[in-house]
């Protein structure tokens, strides 16, 4: 029988654990499993790994102190408590109620301003461009005398596009506003230097950069304090002291350190140019698809794009029926967003971007990870042709 | 996997994938969903024999999910051979049973398709 092959292309949906993660992780779970919070040596000692990982981290991301990284449960998780956190306690000491977003983020941002609606918040959504990309003129008009918080996504998680959050971040903290980027697509890819940075807030997670699954990250800038406005972050939970009062919760000791490994793999890989031969893959791919196959189009901006994101988007066949053609020929990719993928609705991203619900059912996401060969793409390249052709001939569309 | 075995196989290897060609259809019927702007397309041929209006073929295109896809292509399938009166009782319940289930969400889906039949038989009996 022959073996089928399985070429994995959804790696911003999530990644493997690179082995060496798990092979500094896996001590901590077995043999060394103490508390962080305990006085016994096992405790001192997982309290050092964590202080360490937190310096790593910080040191990688050019944050001022430490301390100023939260670990949490994940990207979800450090959006909503960097959304939730500041508006309730910005509100409740009136420095305003108005809220601005934009309107392709994703669902842990756009549904946590949802709720804040219901509590009583105004929020402006500020639309992005046909290219999906967020014009910092935009977000000038839509801020108000009121306006307490900006949230923006640093790399859009379906059509890959790179925002202008450095821009945004000035302008928000010229203006006393604070800023707060979902980065969980583009931390430990794209360089990010925080010390030149007027980011207040970023969140970022681990399992996107071949980390565990179920940790990120939130930074807070001098731990949630502005000169000018004191504290601007509360807790969502309430516990133990954890995490500067923050998170409370028993620190995930393996996955802390398995995050810290990542981040400096990723260095690593920076230094080895992995970034720049998985972009000559996405660009050869792109260009390919253009050429060869009939009807077929670019979703968001083909340069001001992740370098592993490949979004395109086929006439008169499903994202959906594609995607499961292709699962069938071993090659796993995505309609969109990973979350969305069993929610039948067309993606808010790609209707963002101006097209009518039949456009955004027709898209498809592709992302490269660190073991995708030149080969594997080629062979991609062939079997989406095939799916393609054999898809169009059931559809009514095509005569 | 949100779909059975015998989905997955209506879906990825359809059977009676349209259109019908050589000598043309003798009705066609289409249903467009409104809410998720799938589109549904039956062909029809029909023989009189004996008195009875027999679908002798019939063939089918789909635009939509999985679902969509796969029954359509039963209903093709369970209204082949049968007259014009019986195809028309075939129920989306009928085309749900015969693949073995669909997902709650995509239930709706074989409704469709039932209705593309029922509008091409429609449409034969008033060009007939």
């Amino acid at each position: 029988m022959v073996k089928h092959r399985r070429i994995y292309l959804d790696n911003n949906a999530t990644t493997s654990i690179d082995p060496e993660v798990w092979k500094v992780m896996k001590p901590y779970y077995l043999k060394n499993y103490g508390n962080p919070s305990s006085l016994h040596s096992m405790g001192q000692e997982t309290r050092k790994v964590i202080e360490d990982s937190r310096k790593k981290i910080a040191d990688f991301l050019h944050a001022k102190n430490p301390e100023e990284i939260i670990f949490t449960g994940g990207g979800t998780e450090s959006d909503n408590m960097a959304i939730l956190g500041t508006a309730r306690k910005m509100k409740r000491e009136n420095h305003g109620n108005h809220l601005i977003t934009s309107n392709f983020e994703h669902a842990a941002v756009q549904n946590t301003f949802k709720h804040l609606i219901e509590e009583g918040f105004e929020v402006t959504e500020v639309p992005v461009d046909s290219e999906g990309i967020i014009h910092v003129e935009d977000i000038e008009n839509a801020i108000r005398s009121n306006t307490i918080l900006i949230s923006v996504m640093y790399v859009n998680n379906e059509i890959g596009t790179i925002q202008p959050v450095e821009e945004i971040a000035a302008l928000a903290d010229s203006k006393g506003i604070i800023f707060h980027t979902d980065a969980v697509q583009a931390f430990g890819k794209i360089p990010i230097n925080l010390s030149e940075s007027k980011i207040h807030l970023l969140s970022a997670s681990a399992h996107k950069i071949y980390g565990p699954k179920g940790l990120g990250l939130l930074y807070m800038r001098n731990k949630g304090t502005l000169p000018k406005i004191g504290q601007f972050i509360e807790p969502i939970i309430f516990g133990g002291g954890h995490e500067f009062g923050m998170r409370p919760s028993t620190e995930n000791v393996p996955e802390i350190l398995g995050f810290a490994k990542a981040v400096e793999l990723a260095e690593k890989s920076w230094a080895e140019k992995e970034p720049e031969r998985q972009k000559l893959l996405r660009d050869d791919f792109i260009k390919w698809v253009l050429e060869n196959i009939p009807d077929s189009s670019l979703n968001g901006h083909p340069t001001k794009r992740m370098y592993n994101n490949i979004a395109l988007r086929f006439k008169h066949i499903g994202g959906e029926s594609l995607l499961l053609y292709l699962d069938k020929e071993g090659i796993e990719v995505s309609t969109g967003s990973a979350c969305s993928s069993h929610f039948k609705g067309p993606s808010h991203v790609i209707l963002a971007l101006g097209l009518k619900n039949i456009g955004a059912k027709e898209s498809l996401r592709i992302s490269i990870g660190k073991s995708i060969t030149k080969e594997d793409m080629e062979y991609t390249k062939i079997k989406l042709k095939e799916c393609i052709a054999r898809l169009r001939k059931i559809s009514p569309l095509t005569n | 996997m949100p779909y059975n075995e015998k989905v997955m196989d209506y879906f990825l290897n359809p059977k009676n994938v349209g259109p019908i060609v050589n000598g043309g259809a003798d009705a066609i019927g289409k249903i467009k969903s409104s809410d998720c702007e799938d589109l549904f397309k039956i062909y029809l041929k029909v023989k009189r024999m004996k008195n009875k209006d027999i679908i002798s073929d019939i063939k089918f295109q789909t635009y939509g999910c999985a679902a969509a896809i796969a029954s359509t292509s039963m209903v093709t399938v369970l209204a082949k051979g049968k007259t014009l009166e019986e195809a028309e009782k075939i129920t989306k319940e009928d085309v749900a049973k015969a693949l073995g289930g669909l997902p709650s969400e995509q239930m709706h889906c074989s409704n469709f398709g039932v209705d593309a039949l029922r509008e091409a038989i429609k449409n034969y009996r008033k060009a007939h």
